[in-house]
């Protein structure tokens, strides 16, 4: 036994991690990308501006206290009739249009993280039982995905929230907003991933290590979660990247259309919707400034996208 | 009572039709601790009958009839969870490539580590320790290091020891090598042979070696095993069939290997290729290639004739002893 634990001691320490990601092919290819760089920068930023809205947002547009009616529709401070107090603006409601974006893009990025991660969760067990088991599992359940995918995203999620506003009432129904939207994104939209992960699983499959790890004795769970997810990681990373943009321009979408967020707890969908009726009278920010930020945070994350595809794609590895 | 025992054996591919038989009346039997070559040319069904042994013949193909007794338990007919208790822990299969065995995304540590806590309730330092033992037996260069590499990060004789190792693991008493050392240049290739014989000698596990290599067959295995077709057509001990073989595709094996030939001429071959298994011949598989070709072998199958301490699927067996030794008997009348 003392003869073991000395085996342990002289064994080293794996390399660091944050090493062994600076020499990476994905660190590397990152430093020498410029729309990369420049997208990510972008994004860490709305991130960053999403987290902290609470401290950098100079109003609370959630407080109903703060906001005057008399300060509705006041220009953005470089126009003529702006106000110092408000750079960005005031919308009809007399709140403050850069506090309310930075709690608008807090509220858009979190229901597209969120409805991802149900898609990605759904998807991944669906897709990998799918391929793992094959014959009639794999049938039954891809049938169901094409089913699904036979109805459009916005289909599904209008004729469901609006059903269930219907049914129980606007108040409860903008009570749970935020948790319909996630749900209903989230769940109209998993054969995406179950597609992708189903075909890498038959690819990965065939390959001797998984006849190895069930000559090894280990249960399917296993066999599926541990061998073969870790190697289909890099389509999951890619379509998220793209999925999270499009959960994203859904939830604008349904809000748009008076099914997404309530206007008390708005969503940069529901700024824009906001703000659309005003935009003849003049008051333009209060859709565009909100629609600019919409555009360019999807626009980064689909350009991340891009640039996380061409570089997980060994084909196009260059070295 | 023998360790693995196998009777007659058959596995199908196809679909409801029946299909094809890919392996018929498979029987032999397997000591503590024998060596057993398995020889055949591609598509013989050689490692049909290593992964039938561990059940693991996926779709279409499954056991049609007979039994796989280990230890007196019928492999084919174990639940999914009593066949796991013996996959890898009691028998452990090592496979052709090296390159392909290894999950790519794992390190050799983590992939050790999960076959012991698959099978053994420890704990994850003691488990680790057993990895870096087993590593330590293969003679792998700083052992310690290579648990924290990625399969990619060593080549491919150092892959295959791993996998010896990873075989060796749980102690096994049955290690099926399918084809270990094709994948491996010739150097390594004896290296690797060398390895596996001492560990099985060391450790006495039973070996069932699936290979063409007839070079390896003699030196590593007692026993040998001919397959032709599917069916087994010879079997005995290595130094017998190498030495004099009976069964005329045996003959026409050894014949085949380069130094038979005489220098500058044609290497010999057995003229003609194996059957598709849709269209194996009535009567004996090999007849359309053998020299010794009568009505009888085209007609009927031939069972197991004793010659020597081999057993022969051969219905010519006699008459080319016969012959043989007329040659012989002439011969010493020439030089007399």
């Amino acid at each position: 036994m003392s003869d073991q634990t000395q085996i342990l001691e002289t064994a080293p320490a794996a390399p660091g991690r944050w090493h062994e990601f600076k020499n990476s092919h994905l660190f590397h290819s990152f430093t020498v990308d410029r729309v990369a760089q420049l997208s990510f920068g972008i994004f860490m930023l709305y991130v960053l501006l999403a987290l902290f809205a609470p401290f950098l947002a100079p109003f609370d547009p959630y407080d109903i206290a703060q906001i005057d009616i008399m300060n509705s529709e006041i220009p953005p401070s470089w126009e003529e009739e702006g106000e110092a107090d408000f750079w960005l603006g005031t919308d009809a409601q007399g709140r403050d249009m850069w506090s309310t974006i930075l709690y608008g893009t807090r509220v858009s990025l979190l229901i597209g993280l969120c409805a991802v991660a149900l898609q990605a969760t759904l998807g991944i067990c669906i897709g990998l039982c799918a391929g793992y088991f094959g014959g009639r599992v794999d049938s039954i359940l891809m049938r169901f995905a094409d089913v699904q995918l036979s109805f459009s995203t916005m289909m599904v999620a209008i004729v469901v929230l609006a059903v269930f506003q219907a049914a129980f009432g606007t108040e409860l129904y903008q009570q749970l907003a935020m948790f319909m939207l996630i749900m209903v994104i989230g769940i109209a939209e998993w054969p995406q991933y179950a597609r992708t992960i189903r075909a890498s699983v038959l690819a990965e499959k065939k390959k001797e290590y998984i006849d190895a790890a069930r000559v090894i004795g280990l249960r399917s769970p296993r066999i599926m979660f541990r061998h073969i997810l870790p190697n289909t990681l890099s389509p999951i990373l890619v379509i998220s990247t793209v999925q999270v943009a499009n959960a994203i321009i859904s939830e604008a979408s349904l809000s748009f259309l008076g099914l997404g967020m309530p206007v008390s707890e708005p969503s940069l969908g529901s700024l824009i919707a906001g703000g659309f009726e005003y935009i003849f009278s003049g008051s333009w920010w209060i859709t565009v400034i909100p629609g600019a930020v919409l555009i360019s945070l999807v626009l980064v994350m689909n350009l991340l996208g891009d640039w996380l595809r061409d570089v997980l794609n060994p084909k196009l590895y260059k070295g | 009572m023998a360790l693995l025992e196998v009777n007659n054996l058959e596995v199908s591919f196809g679909l409801r039709s029946g299909g094809v038989k890919a392996l018929r009346d498979i029987n032999f039997k397997l000591d503590r601790g024998e060596r057993i070559g398995v020889v055949g040319e591609s598509g013989a069904g050689k490692s049909v009958l290593g992964f039938s042994i561990l059940n693991l013949i996926s779709n279409p193909g499954s056991i049609t009839g007979g039994e796989i007794l280990f230890e007196g338990k019928n492999l084919s007919k174990l639940s999914a969870s009593e066949l796991r208790s013996v996959r890898g822990n009691r028998i452990s299969m090592i496979f052709q490539d090296p390159m392909m065995t290894l999950n790519p995304v794992l390190t050799i540590g983590e992939q050790m580590v999960e076959c012991l806590l698959a099978h053994r309730k420890i704990r994850k330092e003691d488990a680790r320790n057993i990895a870096l033992q087993k590593l330590k037996q293969v003679y792998i260069p700083s052992p310690e290091t290579r648990l924290d590499q990625y399969p990619h990060e060593l080549s491919g004789g150092m892959r295959q020891r791993i996998v010896i190792a990873i075989g060796l693991l749980m102690d096994p008493d049955i290690i099926i090598a399918d084809e270990p050392t094709t994948a491996l240049d010739v150097t390594i290739q004896a290296e690797i042979m060398e390895l596996m014989l001492e560990l099985c000698e060391r450790n006495n596990v039973a070996l069932i070696l699936i290979t063409h290599d007839l070079g390896v067959v003699s030196q590593v295995t007692q026993r040998t095993i001919v397959m032709y077709a599917g069916r087994i057509i010879e079997q005995g001990p290595t130094k017998e069939i190498i030495n004099d073989a009976q069964h005329p595709y045996t003959q026409g094996l050894m014949n085949a290997l380069p130094q038979m030939a005489v220098p500058g001429a044609r290497l010999n071959q057995i003229r003609g290729a194996m059957p598709a298994l849709q269209r194996i011949p009535t009567g004996c598989a090999f007849s359309p290639r053998c020299d010794y070709t009568t009505e009888t072998c085209r007609h009927t199958l031939p069972g197991f004739t004793e010659s020597g301490n081999c057993l022969v699927a051969c219905h010519m067996v006699a008459e080319m002893k016969r012959e043989a030794a007329q040659v012989a008997s002439l011969a010493q009348e020439v030089k007399g």
